[in-house]
């Protein structure tokens, strides 16, 4: 059995996203959650399973404050921001068991008035080898250890910051047109170049935000999706992947191929598509190299050629693979990918607004987190 | 202001102390499976090629070369704060397996491949750390 068109995403829910708040995750998570129920034209009484995000709730807040009264699968998908699209793996394949109807998948954070990333990886297990042996030498945040990755791309291939810049002026003119991104203000190439040295390579231009909201999704049985109030956003392929050395960018074979290298292939597979059909993406931008990274894993061109991939705004509005059309986590908010999935779906629903991508179809998101896990679902609108 | 914050020290459990404990004694001591010989880092239960869990532990010779760096200019820790800028390193040990410390050349002129070799330095809380040197 393929998971392929088993599940859809059929509501979607977003708080506004803040830099500054003094509400809890929790409560943040909550109205996400209800949003996207309300959104899927449901009652929060019909959600039958839950996947909250790693840290925070838990399935059981949500059966106490909605009175969720037969929840009958929950799960979590504890890789960082390959998460979101890595849960609506495990929806599907619980939708398609014939476990439940209607899952949520949830987050609430307050990654800006509360803790932040670099402290956060200290307490994770998964980074215990970290913890021991690389932060006592001063590597402490994830720029510093996502760094020699995008160091070692540069010298193997002739890639250059400007390249890098380039996704972060693209993402920027993305989130210009998007409403809800915390960043508007264009940026060019020479305030990339010009931006604050955070961790060589990587510019503060280079590095995604920190930021306060919820973000939620339900999935729904896809057969059920036809009679519910949106348009049908069908996942025709589903896949994670985990790099060797998963926790250990270090011994990492090759440093310049992530999790996501071995995802691809059998998400375009089930799906029966090519990167050639894909119209709009949303790739998991925590920096910008690994968006580099990813398309080049993802099969949009070969190892080495990202950097060409996206010159000359290629992947801005207008481009030949618009990306990050929210304006990502580099421009809109970091709601650790969840936010991407929400925008993927506005795409292929048409309601886009100003970012809309003219007759987006079909497109794909993607995760990345912990080190190096992968995740992508290729969706497509029902015809 | 943090003048007397200290960074991250390494709290050792009984899998990794070989390798803190050969840090002190200035020889880079690495984690081997006493079947089949496969090195590894970081210090772990099973040998990935014959998943034995019998371990010993092998003195590396120090020498190898650069497979890539970043150059840190943010204090991601205020026990990091004074020491800006800094160049982190990680090296491909001649016997096979990486190791990432701070660089002590004089010229930042790295490249990959570039030969260096390992050195010993003290750090905080006791320990000693591991630091890059240009061969
Ligand atoms: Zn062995």
């Amino acid at each position: 059995m393929s998971l392929r068109a088993k599940g859809a995403i059929t509501g979607i829910g977003e708080t506004a996203y803040l830099r500054g708040t003094e509400r809890s995750a929790l409560s943040l998570q909550m109205e996400a959650a209800l949003a996207a129920i309300a959104d899927a034209g449901i009652s929060p009484r019909d959600i039958d399973g839950i996947i909250p995000y790693a840290l925070g709730a838990v399935a059981e807040d949500f059966i106490t404050n909605f009175a969720i009264p037969d929840l009958r699968f929950s799960a979590v998908t504890p890789m960082g921001g390959a998460s979101a699209v890595a849960a609506i793996q495990a929806a599907s394949a619980a939708i398609a068991a014939g476990i439940c109807q209607h899952v949520l998948v949830t987050l609430g954070r307050t990654g800006y008035s509360g803790g932040r990333i670099g402290l956060r990886v200290a307490q994770m297990p998964q980074f215990r080898t970290i913890t021991e042996f690389e932060m006592p030498l001063g590597a402490i945040g994830p720029a510093q250890l996502y760094a020699p990755m995008a160091r070692r791309h540069m010298e193997m291939f002739g890639t250059t910051s400007r390249d890098f810049g380039e996704i972060a002026v693209a993402t920027r003119a993305h989130a210009a047109r998007n409403p809800r991104a915390t960043m508007k203000k264009p940026i060019t190439l020479e305030d990339h170049a010009a931006s604050r040295m955070i961790a060589d390579p990587l510019r503060l231009f280079d590095c995604s935000l920190e930021s306060d909201g919820g973000t939620a999704f339900v999935v729904s049985a896809a057969d059920r999706a036809r009679d519910m109030p949106h348009p049908a956003v069908i996942v025709r392929g589903i896949a994670e992947g985990h790099p060797d050395s998963p926790s250990a960018i270090t011994q990492r074979p090759d440093m310049t191929r992530l999790g996501i290298a071995k995802a691809a292939p059998r998400a375009f597979a089930m799906a029966d598509m090519t990167p050639a059909d894909i119209q709009v993406a949303e790739i998991y931008d925590c920096f910008t190299y690994i968006v580099l990274c990813q398309i080049e894993d993802l099969g949009f061109c070969a190892k080495g050629e990202g950097g060409g991939f996206v010159r000359d705004g290629a992947i801005g509005p207008g481009g030949r693979l618009p990306v990050n059309t929210h304006g990502g986590l580099l421009s809109q908010a970091h709601m650790a990918g969840m936010n991407h999935v929400v925008e993927l779906v506005r795409q292929l629903r048409g309601d886009a607004g100003d970012a809309q991508v003219a007759g987006a179809m079909r497109g794909l998101v993607t995760g990345y987190g912990d080190m190096g896990d992968g995740s992508v679902a290729i969706m497509e609108r029902a015809g | 202001m943090n003048e007397t914050a200290l960074p991250p020290i390494p709290a050792p459990s009984v899998e990794t102390k070989p390798y803190w404990d050969g840090l002190a004694a200035h020889r880079l001591m690495i984690q081997a499976c006493a079947e089949c010989g496969k090195l590894r880092h970081y210090p772990r239960p099973v040998c990935d090629a014959c998943f034995s869990l019998a371990v010993r532990w092998q003195e590396l010779s120090g020498q190898g070369t650069v497979h890539s760096w970043t150059v840190t200019h943010h204090a991601f820790h205020p026990g990091f704060r004074d020491a800006l800028p800094y160049t982190l390193v990680t090296v491909d040990l001649a016997e096979g397996v990486r190791l990432n410390a701070q660089w002590r050349g004089a010229d930042p002129a790295l490249r990959l491949g570039l030969a260096v070799r390992i050195g010993f330095e003290a750090g905080a809380g006791g320990f000693t750390l591991p630091v890059v040197l240009p061969d």
